[in-house]
């Protein structure tokens, strides 16, 4: 197969699709806990019980009813994939390391653009997650809110009066709701002002993760951004509160970028472009360097100082890059040293197949 | 030996990761075992956090059978989720709830833990679009009943006949 038709088969919408201020965020995520009821939550729950689940999901996506988002969305069982399918499908962000590996009758469904990834048995029966590029969590929770609806109609969801959707952990409770909103800082990171800015956004009950969820540390100066608090407030006012906040983010980070430009530029340029060297030019890279020098090129890009390739194509290495992927692509398990090895070359490789792209 | 994640809790996990040829070992308790699962190898061998979880939990039901007497079964059996079998010490160990019943069953001390995690205690947010309907329906019901019984008591019988009667219509959609 060739570099092209991989891709094209391998990376989903959120990394391709241009959303708002996406010079800045990466991409907008809501995803809501739901459980039905009558059944105990995934960690007691009996083999049959775990089937069952899945078999009513999938009665429900069998009505001809469905929202058109989830026409020929797939339901995928874990047990059915390799672990390396399960990998790839961690690093494109559409399921959880948990699910791939510790779920009991784990499965998903993707709609076919995969902005729409159905958790079922993960720690909830369900969770709906809803992925968009750029900058745009009103519109992923107004898919999610959408798609909650339809399944409700089919589905009797656990929900008392007082304390809104059950779910398996306390810290779910309520709206079952979780926006998350990626964001690239690299200026802010130059500057050494992240230490600053972090401590605040906690205090106002807002927590920031590395990019592969919790625990996980920061790749690339790439952060999540999601709302903490799921009780006692709705859903609006949380997704308000957090685009309040990830907006002052941008204009931070916008202003340290200027504050680059005017004081430092020369440096700057020479630091973007030596990562640009490196990765059209590298034999052996680590993916902790890859991500490091992604995020520089991708600084110069969005701030015009490289030309002749995309940011987009930041975002789609920054997957492509990942163990998962370059094993599917070689068809085989690769090694630490190995998987550094055939990192730069298909660096190499797409980079130019989309420098070539763009000249034609 | 304590948990070497967070020296609070006895470690009960103990395994050793070899990567790339170089041992670590890990002692953890099952809360800092969970957490770090993402991390836990041995995806694929049918041992997970979960298994040994509900494992656990059916040998504790086991054990209660055999002292059906003993002293502290009141308090027990007040914080033991009647559907599912957990004890809230059992989950505040493991910081997961069985199912949904556990809620009421440990609703006296989790206000505090919620407004702890929150900030509030009652949901205010989305409400199910279906059942919604039907649980909004139970609660009219059920006030307008209290207001009948007011009035029979008043013996107010007009107003207590046409309560009755609305009191029907809720029901009967409520039945539908």
């Amino acid at each position: 197969m060739s570099l092209q038709d991989f891709t094209q088969h391998a990376l989903s919408e959120w990394m391709r699709g241009q959303g708002p201020r996406s010079d800045i965020v990466i991409s907008s995520r809501v995803r809501v806990a739901r459980n039905l009821s009558g059944l105990p939550f995934p960690m007691l729950a009996t083999s049959s019980q775990s089937s069952e689940i899945v078999r009513r999901v999938e009665d429900a996506l069998r009505r001809e009813d469905k929202p058109s988002i989830l026409k020929g969305a797939e339901l995928i069982r874990m047990d059915d994939l390799s672990d390396l399918e399960k990998r790839v499908l961690v690093e494109k962000h559409l399921i959880s390391p948990h699910l791939a590996e510790e779920s009991r009758y784990g499965a998903v469904v993707l709609s076919q653009n995969e902005a729409v990834s159905i958790m079922i048995n993960e720690e909830d029966h369900l969770r709906i997650q809803c992925l968009f590029p750029g900058f745009q969590p009103e519109k992923a929770w107004e898919l999610a809110d959408e798609l909650d609806d339809w399944f409700e109609q089919e589905l009797t969801y656990a929900f008392s009066e007082t304390k809104g959707y059950l779910t398996s952990c306390a810290t779910n409770v309520g709206t079952g709701i979780r926006v998350s909103v990626m964001v690239h800082l690299p200026a802010l990171a130059i500057t050494r002002q992240l230490n600053r800015l972090f401590p605040a956004i906690t205090q106002v009950g807002l927590a920031v993760r590395g990019i592969y969820g919790e625990g996980s540390e920061a790749l690339g100066n790439l952060y999540q951004v999601s709302n903490q608090v799921t009780l006692g407030q709705r859903e609006e006012d949380i997704i308000q509160k957090l685009t309040g906040v990830v907006r002052q983010m941008i204009q931070h980070e916008h202003n340290a970028r200027s504050r680059l430009r005017e004081t430092s530029l020369t440096k700057l340029e020479d630091r973007v472009h030596r990562s640009y060297g490196i990765l059209e030019h590298a034999r052996v890279i680590s993916s902790k360097e890859v991500m490091e020098r992604l995020s520089d090129v991708r600084l110069g890009v969005d701030m015009g100082l490289i030309s002749g390739i995309s940011s987009q194509v930041m975002n789609e290495l920054m997957v492509l890059t990942q163990p998962g992927f370059l094993q599917t692509r070689s068809k085989q398990r690769l090694d630490v040293d190995e998987r550094d090895v055939r990192r730069a070359q298909m660096v190499r490789e797409y980079l130019s197949l989309k420098r070539n792209e763009g000249n034609h | 030996m304590q948990c070497q994640e967070c020296g609070n809790r006895p470690a009960t996990l103990h395994y050793t990761k070899i990567i790339n040829g170089k041992k670590t070992e890990f002692h953890l308790c099952e809360v800092c075992a969970k957490e770090k699962g993402e991390q836990m190898p041995g995806m694929d061998a049918g041992f997970t956090i979960h298994n040994l979880l509900s494992g656990l939990l059916n040998l504790d039901g086991q054990m209660t059978e055999e002292h059906p007497s003993s002293q502290s079964s009141a308090t027990v059996q007040r914080l033991r989720c009647p559907t599912c079998g957990l004890t809230y010490n059992q989950f505040s160990k493991i910081g997961r709830f069985g199912c949904s019943d556990c809620y009421q069953a440990f609703a006296e001390r989790l206000d505090p833990l919620f407004r702890r995690v929150h900030g509030h205690r009652s949901h205010r947010g989305k409400v199910p679009k279906r059942t919604g309907g039907k649980l909004r329906m139970q609660r009219e019901v059920d006030e307008l009943k209290q207001q009948m019984a007011m009035c029979i008591e008043k013996e107010a019988f007009e107003e207590a006949a046409r309560l009755r009667d609305r009191i029907k219509e809720l029901q009967k959609k409520l039945d539908s």
